[in-house]
């Protein structure tokens, strides 16, 4: 068994998000990157499917070079080894066909990924590489178990219920809660994660179909109103008459 | 050319979420001097769909083949691709839901369109074509032109009003893409609906009340939910509430859980950490009752109460039962 599994290489979930002075960048300044939370899922399920029936987890990011701390923890995670693609990651479909050119190469049974990333919140990767590769893309899944070599059974959320799908190999999805329980990295995975193969590779000629112009924040709000706790069902008359939600 | 809209069907009606990317799609047709279409396909009534009309739609290609009952992405993206071809629609509306989003990315890599996700804006289309999308969980926008000739929209839930031309009504028209089995290969092999107290389905609800772990328990859940029946509101709770199993995992919201956009979120014993606030900080109006006045929550609340839960909430649900609905 041969899984591919994407991560993006975000911002913590704690940072504060501010932008260049002209607005058309998020500014990395003093910024901690991690592995994207949604991501982690798909790594563990991927490392857990290994240790039952063997094979191997390779992890692959496009992104530039300053991903790679993030690349060996996937590694130090349980990854066996892992590719950069050497290049900014400008949208959704230039990702996408990244991906779609290594998986080419290497044929792999599973390739998972976070149902999103929380910077860009795109929900398009995954989707993306199905169709350029003419297989299957089951997403956003939170349940994923092998039934034999050739077959997958997943559980698939859709809006206000699931969706149980059996799939042959191979095919794409993507992770959600609780699809696994993310991992620290122990001191012997951090070890052996320095003499992990980590292939740098240069990417293939896709153009990018979108480009951001610019980027604002929400207006900040005008400061709570508090209403007195023994005086509760004022709250309710104040929802109803002046903020008119009720 | 014309403006082609993807409605999705529960239960033989239209979700909310699809009506709103309806009146977004024909405001985008009147913009751009066009007409807007929708295709539709699965378990929506033929009334339901020529109601359409009052969202702006002039006409509906329907696929009654009974393959796409369920949802299956492959023989969606057909029946889709087929009604974009026959209308040379250039722009394509979804709403960004777990369907829409799933068919709008392979359909952007079918008709080699560029694809926004979580729109918020309707388009700019003097010179260039720019949408506003949500992005960094809701802490911030981004401006994004889309460049190829086919432009593909996914439309964040709650964002857009649903325009009521009462009345008017949409012609339905056939329209048949040959799904065949080869199409059908991730058919589901079962569905299950879950337990909406009230019916009010998360994503698309216009009010949410929460319930973090202040609440002490699952046996202490009657009070959020009594109160989302009495607001005719959705539950929703904070991740360990999940996590230790005290609700479903579909009702956790946040930046690993499900993103809400409501007209009203209200939070009750849930202090406000950042990933629970990027899941919920595009809700129009933030309610927070917590008994310590320093939690977080109330920096990014617009009403709150520094109170007992237990104390407060049961007052909230009376004063709520006095309402005139
Ligand atoms: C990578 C990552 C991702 C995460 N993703 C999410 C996510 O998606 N969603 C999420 O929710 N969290 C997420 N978290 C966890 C998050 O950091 C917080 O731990 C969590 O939101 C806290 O939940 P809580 O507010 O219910 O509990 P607590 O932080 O324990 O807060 C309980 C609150 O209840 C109040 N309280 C106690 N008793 C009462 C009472 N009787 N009446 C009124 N108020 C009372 C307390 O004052 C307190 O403010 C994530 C964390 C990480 C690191």
């Amino acid at each position: 068994m041969k899984i591919l599994v994407c991560i993006s290489n975000v911002p913590d979930t704690t940072a504060k998000i501010n932008f260049t002075s002209d607005n058309t960048a998020f500014d990395k300044n003093g910024v901690q990157f991690v592995i994207n939370p949604w991501d982690e899922y798909a790594l563990t399920r991927a490392i857990e499917l290994k240790e039952a029936k063997g094979g191997s987890v390779t992890v692959l990011n496009v992104g530039e070079a300053d991903t790679e701390p993030n690349i060996r923890k996937a590694l130090a995670i349980g990854a066996d080894d892992a590719i950069r693609v050497n290049a900014h990651p400008k949208d959704a479909f230039f990702v996408a066909q990244q991906i779609a050119a290594v998986a080419k190469e290497n044929s792999y049974d599973i390739i998972l990924m976070g149902r999103e990333s929380i910077d860009y919140n795109g929900f398009q990767v995954h989707n993306m590489v199905g169709e350029i590769l003419g297989i299957p893309s089951i997403t956003p899944a939170f349940k994923l178990d092998l039934i034999d070599d050739a077959t997958a059974r997943l559980e698939r959320e859709i809006e206000g219920g699931k969706e149980v799908v059996e799939v042959k190999l191979p095919f794409v999805a993507s992770a959600q809660q609780p699809m696994s329980e993310p991992r620290i990295p122990n001191m012997r995975g951090i070890m052996t994660a320095r003499t992990k193969p980590l292939k740098v590779v240069e990417p293939s000629g896709a153009e990018a179909k979108s480009a951001y112009v610019s980027f604002s924040k929400p207006e900040k709000k005008g400061g709570v109103k508090l209403v007195d706790a023994d005086n509760a069902a004022e709250l309710i008359t104040l929802l109803r008459n002046e903020a008119k939600v009720l | 050319m014309s403006v082609l809209v993807f409605v999705e069907g529960l239960n033989g009606e239209i979700k909310k979420s699809s009506l709103e990317a309806a009146s977004y799609g024909s405001q985008v047709a009147q913009t751009l001097g066009t007409s807007a279409t929708a295709v539709a396909m699965g378990d929506i009534s033929q009334n339901a769909l020529a109601k359409l009309g009052e969202q702006g739609i002039s006409k509906v290609l329907y696929d009654a083949d009974e393959k796409l009952e369920k949802f299956v992405a492959e023989a969606y993206v057909k029946v889709i691709a087929k009604a974009a071809e026959q209308e040379n629609a250039k722009v394509l509306v979804f709403a960004h839901s777990n369907i829409g989003a799933a068919v709008g990315s392979r359909l952007a890599v079918r008709l080699n369109g560029s694809l926004a996700t979580n729109v918020t804006t309707l388009p700019k289309t003097d010179g260039a074509f720019t949408v506003t999308r949500s992005v960094f969980s809701g802490k911030a926008f981004a401006e994004v032109e889309l460049t190829s000739d086919v432009k593909i929209i996914a439309v964040q839930k709650n964002n857009f009003e649903v325009s009521q031309n009462a009345g008017t009504t949409a012609t339905v028209e056939n329209l048949s893409a040959d799904v065949t089995d080869a199409d059908l290969t991730t058919a589901p092999k079962e569905t299950v609906m879950q337990e909406t107290g009230g019916g009010v389905l998360l994503q698309e609800a216009a009010i949410v009340v929460s319930g973090g772990r202040g609440l002490k328990g699952p046996e202490n859940w009657h009070l959020i939910e009594d109160l989302a029946r009495e607001l005719g509101a959705a539950t929703a709770c904070s991740k360990p509430v999940a996590d230790m199993d005290w609700r479903p995992h579909h009702e956790h919201v946040g930046q690993t859980g499900i993103t809400v956009s409501p007209n009203l979120y209200i939070a009750i014993g849930i202090s406000g950490a950042i990933q629970h606030l990027a899941g919920v900080n595009s809700s129009k109006v933030i309610v927070v009752i917590n008994k310590d006045a320093e939690a977080p929550f109330f920096k990014a609340a617009d009403y709150g109460i520094v109170g007992d839960a237990f104390e407060v909430v049961p007052k909230l649900i009376e004063a709520a039962k006095a309402l005139d609905k």
